[in-house]
């Protein structure tokens, strides 16, 4: 088993106007990745970006792992331009993964955003299980929402700016959901990946409705493997390391 | 071929080595490389007691380089004593342990207790990481306190003890003779550079300290004339440090005067650089036929 590998760029496509799918083979001796893990991946072999960039696993399929990723800086600008057939060095599966739900609970499933990237293997995984509190700026903003329908047993969608759903954020519809639930709320429990305030507005709801609630972050990261302590996140515990205690917390450790 | 180098009476088998807080505890590496392939792994730098270092962000990533400002947390000795120490145990290989104090007393209290642990080689004194807020920094920044503090922990371990020197003065050589004059069985050259990166959105610094230390190949030509002019300084060995990426810039090093070399930055992007670098080592002696690597040690010097 090996977690550093070089890996084939089998695709690289856009899926909007600023993001694209990054479909990669990698060797048989990968561990196989859950739901929740993530690859720090080579985008650059000079040395302006000098860092990996970690990235969600988004899918794991037959063909290989794939990436959904928003070209937001350097680094993903030049991976944006990357072809088919490029070999990058990869690390991966990288930190812990969303733990599954008991059967007899009802996963709530958060994503804001891009956060889809990170929450969509999960959906998958629970084959029809989970309800889908799906989030975005705009209707065009919604990736991957026809997939994320067909997985789920339901999804609800909000934009920021009412073009598609409820207007208003995912946390206000979860809100929603949770002052008038279908089932008792202990029967529920969330997972989230999302901007920074959205998972922490989310944590205050989740605390007030004592629902179990797990929460995949995201943090400036040099390594991925647990070495640099650049990525830590407050906790009631001290400070842990995203990439290896994390990236998939549980939202009341937190110290928001 | 012989790979082979001295670091005062330590015996490495050839002159790769980590730098610390670029390596954790090595357990981190493990899945990736052979850890009985290095010269020596210098671990995360240690204090008496646990630090939980600075709040995030904590790095940020510059032209061919990063800042960092982890504020040194680390498990303290006693902890790593007993839960790390095991495991490096098992490793043919030198450990050499990194360490720092916010006083003297704390120096020589954090040497005397390292050098009672089976399995430490080697301790390397941290009297530069720009990290630490006001009054601290005088430890690589003062002559007068770097050698009092060098002084004291020479009398209290009897093991090797490697001096890592602050770039961030006016004269490295100078601080190279006062380690060097204080008891420092060889130097390590050089920390990271104090530096500062600034949010043009929010108009702050983007690290939460705000200062930082850079490394990263942006810092290696200033690194690679430190040892150069700290090999005319002193006699004692250098390990050169800042920026390597591969081998080439490990010869660099070694040509400037460097005995050994310690890999940092590179770790963060390749788990398995050291070991690249040590074949990238091995390759350049085949090509040069050069049968010893010490006697690079300097060459750029001949006149």
């Amino acid at each position: 088993m090996s977690r550093s590998f070089k890996a084939i760029i089998k695709r690289n496509l856009p899926v909007h106007a600023i993001h694209n799918l990054l479909t990669v083979s990698v060797p048989d001796s990968m561990p196989a990745p859950q739901p929740g893990q993530f690859f720090m991946v080579e985008v650059n072999k000079g040395t302006d970006p000098l860092l990996k960039r970690a990235f969600s696993l988004f899918r794991n399929t037959e063909e290989g792992i794939q990436i959904l990723y928003r070209v937001r800086g350097k680094g993903t600008g030049i991976l944006k331009n990357m072809k088919e057939g490029a070999v990058v060095d990869m690390l991966g599966p990288l930190g812990n993964f969303y733990p599954m739900p008991p059967e007899d609970k009802t996963p709530l499933i958060i994503a804001g955003g891009i956060g889809i990237a990170s929450v969509f293997s999960l959906v998958e995984q629970l084959a029809g299980r989970a309800i889908v509190f799906y989030g975005a700026r705009t209707r065009e903003d919604l990736l991957m929402l026809k997939e994320v329908k067909q997985l789920a047993k339901e999804v609800i969608v909000s934009t920021d700016d009412g073009s598609a759903g409820a207007k208003g954020t995912v946390a206000d519809s979860l809100l929603a959901f949770l002052a008038n639930p279908q089932s008792p709320i202990s029967n529920h429990c969330i997972y989230a990946c999302g901007p920074h305030p959205l998972l922490k507005a989310l944590s205050h709801s989740a605390r007030e409705y004592r629902v179990r609630t797990y929460v995949s972050l995201e943090e400036h990261m040099a390594c991925g493997i647990g070495a640099c302590l650049g990525c830590v996140v407050k906790t009631d515990d001290g400070y842990k390391r995203v990439c290896k205690e994390g990236p998939v917390m549980n939202a009341m450790e937190i110290s928001w | 071929m012989d790979l082979s180098v001295r670091i005062g009476s330590l015996h490495l088998k050839n002159p790769v080595m980590t730098a610390s807080g670029t390596f954790g505890y090595g357990e981190e590496y493990a899945e990736f490389i052979d850890l009985s392939m290095l010269g020596a792994v210098v671990v995360k730098g240690l204090s008496l007691l646990p630090k939980e270092g600075n709040p995030p962000p904590r790095i940020v990533e510059t032209a061919s380089g990063m800042l960092n400002a982890i504020g040194l947390q680390n498990i303290g000795i006693e902890r790593f004593i007993r839960e790390k120490v095991p495991f490096l145990r098992t490793y043919d290989t030198n450990v050499i342990v990194n360490f720092f104090g916010d006083s003297v007393d704390e120096y020589v209290a954090a040497a005397e207790r390292l050098s009672s642990v089976d399995g430490i080689h080697g301790l390397e004194m941290n009297i530069s990481c720009p990290n630490k807020q006001a009054g601290w920094c005088i430890f690589g920044t003062d002559p007068r306190v770097t050698s009092e503090v060098v002084g004291a922990v020479r009398k209290a371990t009897k093991l090797p003890l490697i001096v890592k020197l602050s770039p961030n003065v006016t004269d490295i050589s100078l601080m190279a003779k006062v380690a060097a004059d204080a008891g420092a069985d060889a130097l390590s050259v050089i920390n990271t550079l104090t530096g500062m990166v600034i949010d043009i959105r929010t108009r702050r610094p983007k690290l939460a300290n705000r200062t930082g230390g850079l490394s990263g190949p942006a810092i290696r030509p200033v690194a690679v004339r430190m040892v150069y002019e700290v090999y005319q300084a002193v006699k004692v060995p250098i390990i050169g440090m800042g920026g390597i990426m591969h081998a080439e810039d490990a010869l660099e090093f070694i040509l400037a005067g460097a005995s050994a070399v310690a890999v940092g930055t590179a770790n963060f992007i390749n788990p398995t650089a050291t070991t690249d670098i040590l074949e990238g080592i091995e390759a350049y002696m085949i090509e040069e036929k050069i049968g010893m690597v010490s006697t690079l040690t300097g060459a750029a010097h001949a006149a």
